[in-house]
């Protein structure tokens, strides 16, 4: 007799055996000098230095601050919040601008034709490419590195935005004209909630756009963030600090895309694709 | 007394220019429809029956001639004339609730107002258990009640349905069927019905309107005198079931022919 129960627990491992593979094969390369733990240190060095990163670097004194204060006064955690600051601030703002813009381009063929020639033109353009200009324009610090945000996230929303509202099924809008809905209630209650779908794929892409040009922006613009840290490490040759950095990048990035994910399920509970809890 | 017809058809045409072809769909249709008859506009695909349908409603107007409903001319859609269509065509992000006060709501009934007909309509139409679902956790037989309460709501005078079975199997459909005839006989509206199967408007109408094939002309305007509940078994019901089955095969056999010839006329 199979156990359901016995099964997935054997199923679950089975996923962890490749990656324990690799790291035992790395730890060992590592260890035993094959290749050079300067260039590759081994992932128990790793873990080391990442647990060092996170934790706070002076030991806690309840006269100086609360527990909780000092919990997350490590250095990794202040420059992730720097970071997730970055891609928040920079993805609302690019949001707010193209959400509107992306609706009336949609909605109005004349506005569309007003504005697509000039997005046309500028959407190709990488956001890294925006590098030069924006540290002309904003200096260093914050600023140019939300620029850059912004940049990234506005297209992908736009695009969506746009499509999604082109893309609503007529039969919606007829359903709703012979109800009698107006121009306005047409618009928030039946084209807005129709294009959903659309526009909520266009942000996680362009959170996704954010988090990777945050990362680039903070190895050129900025003095703290996860992308800083990985290569001020680099010039100190802390190959530890490298990866173990690249780890905490990663872990946030599946967190933003994890939120992400729970707002579109929220938001699209009635969307047929999406399986009900 | 002579009674206003409800709906008044007066020759209209209609042709649709797709690049350098012309399509007749409609030509010199005449038809007066009275307060509270149920009519089924019945033909093959390509007759033109939605096309129609689509013309009273105010989604496409005519290319000539025009239509009055209560002696104004139809030129936009409007909630005077409820529609339902093949596809349900339900707000998939409203639940079946919220579809169905959509209306309502649009009319800015007050919530006492809006609370009372949207429970009144889910009780109807047996949907109290479904009112917090999505369209998507529903049957196609559970949305079309749900599009049906929600023209219901409105009080329309005139109902017009496009298909509304079509995609259903057959028991639900006869569910459906029956449960609109007590809906029309409860409140007296006045439906046009456009169907292709033979069974479903002898079923149905007071009167059905057979439509040719391209372009749409008035075939034949038949009475149908039967008591409801109508006994789709009963020899009367058979005899017309086979004149009317005739009169289609006619033009369905001339869309068939079109059909073959499509592809050598350019």
């Amino acid at each position: 007799m199979k156990n359901p129960y016995l099964a997935k627990t054997f199923e679950t491992l089975q996923g962890f055996l490749v990656p324990i593979a690799l790291l035992a094969l790395w730890q060992w390369l590592s260890t035993q000098a094959i290749v050079n733990p300067q260039i590759l240190p081994a992932p128990t060095k790793v873990l080391a230095k990442w647990w060092e990163y996170l934790m706070p670097m002076e030991a806690f004194d309840p006269a100086r601050s609360g527990y909780l204060a000092w919990i997350f006064s490590g250095e990794m955690i202040r420059d992730a919040y720097a970071s997730l600051y970055r891609v928040v601030v920079g993805f609302l703002v690019g949001a707010v601008l193209a959400l509107p813009l992306g609706l009336m381009m949609g909605a109005n063929d004349r506005i569309y034709k007003l504005f697509n020639p000039l997005i046309q033109i500028l959407r190709p353009i990488p956001p890294i490419a925006f590098i030069p200009l924006s540290i002309l324009w904003f200096g260093l610090g914050n600023p140019p590195a939300i620029f850059l945000i912004v940049i990234g996230a506005f297209f992908p929303i736009l695009m969506n935005t746009i499509a999604g509202v082109r893309h609503v099924d007529g039969i919606y809008i007829r359903a709703a004209r012979s109800l009698g809905a107006s121009q306005t209630t047409m618009f928030l209650r039946v084209i807005l909630p129709a294009a959903t779908p659309y526009i909520l794929t266009g942000a996680r892409i362009g959170v996704g756009t954010a988090f990777i040009v945050v990362i680039v922006a903070e190895m050129i613009a900025v003095n703290n963030g996860l992308g800083y840290r990985i290569l001020e490490a680099r010039e100190f040759f802390w190959s530890d600090k490298i990866i173990a950095g690249m780890f905490s990048i990663g872990l946030l990035g599946l967190a933003i895309d994890t939120g992400m994910n729970r707002l579109n399920n929220h938001l699209l509970k009635w969307h047929r694709g999406i399986e009900n809890k | 007394m002579i009674m206003q017809p409800h709906i008044q058809i007066s020759k209209v045409s209609k042709v649709f220019s797709t690049g350098e072809r012309e399509v007749a769909a409609l030509d010199d249709i005449n038809l007066d429809i009275k307060p509270g008859e149920f009519v089924c506009l019945l033909g093959p695909s390509g007759c033109g029956k939605s096309t129609l349908l689509n013309a009273v409603a105010g989604f496409s107007l005519p290319t000539a001639g025009v239509i009055h409903v209560n002696g104004k001319p139809v030129q936009a859609p409007g909630p005077d004339r409820g529609m339902v269509f093949q596809e349900y065509a339900l707000f998939p992000w409203m639940t079946v609730e919220n579809n169905i006060a959509f209306g309502l709501e649009i009319q800015k009934q007050t919530k006492a107002q809006i609370g009372e007909k949207v429970g009144a309509l889910l009780e109807m139409l047996k949907l109290q258990d479904f009112r917090d679902r999505y369209p998507k956790d529903l049957s196609g037989g559970m949305r079309q009640r749900v599009a049906i309460a929600r023209v219901l709501a409105l009080d329309s005078p005139i109902m017009l349905m496009d298909e509304p079975f079509g995609a259903l199997d057959s028991l639900t459909r006869r569910n459906l069927q029956d449960e609109l005839l007590r809906i029309w006989m409860e409140f007296r509206k006045t439906i046009i019905f456009v169907t292709h199967s033979i069974e479903e408007s002898i079923y149905l109408a007071d009167r059905i309107i057979v439509m040719t094939y391209r372009p749409g002309k008035i075939k034949k305007d038949v009475s149908v005198n039967m008591p409801h509940p109508r006994d789709p078994s009963s020899a009367e019901f058979n005899d017309l079931k086979k004149e009317l089955g005739l009169l289609v095969m006619e033009e369905q056999s001339r869309h068939n022919q079109e059909e073959i010839k499509a592809p050598t006329a350019d």
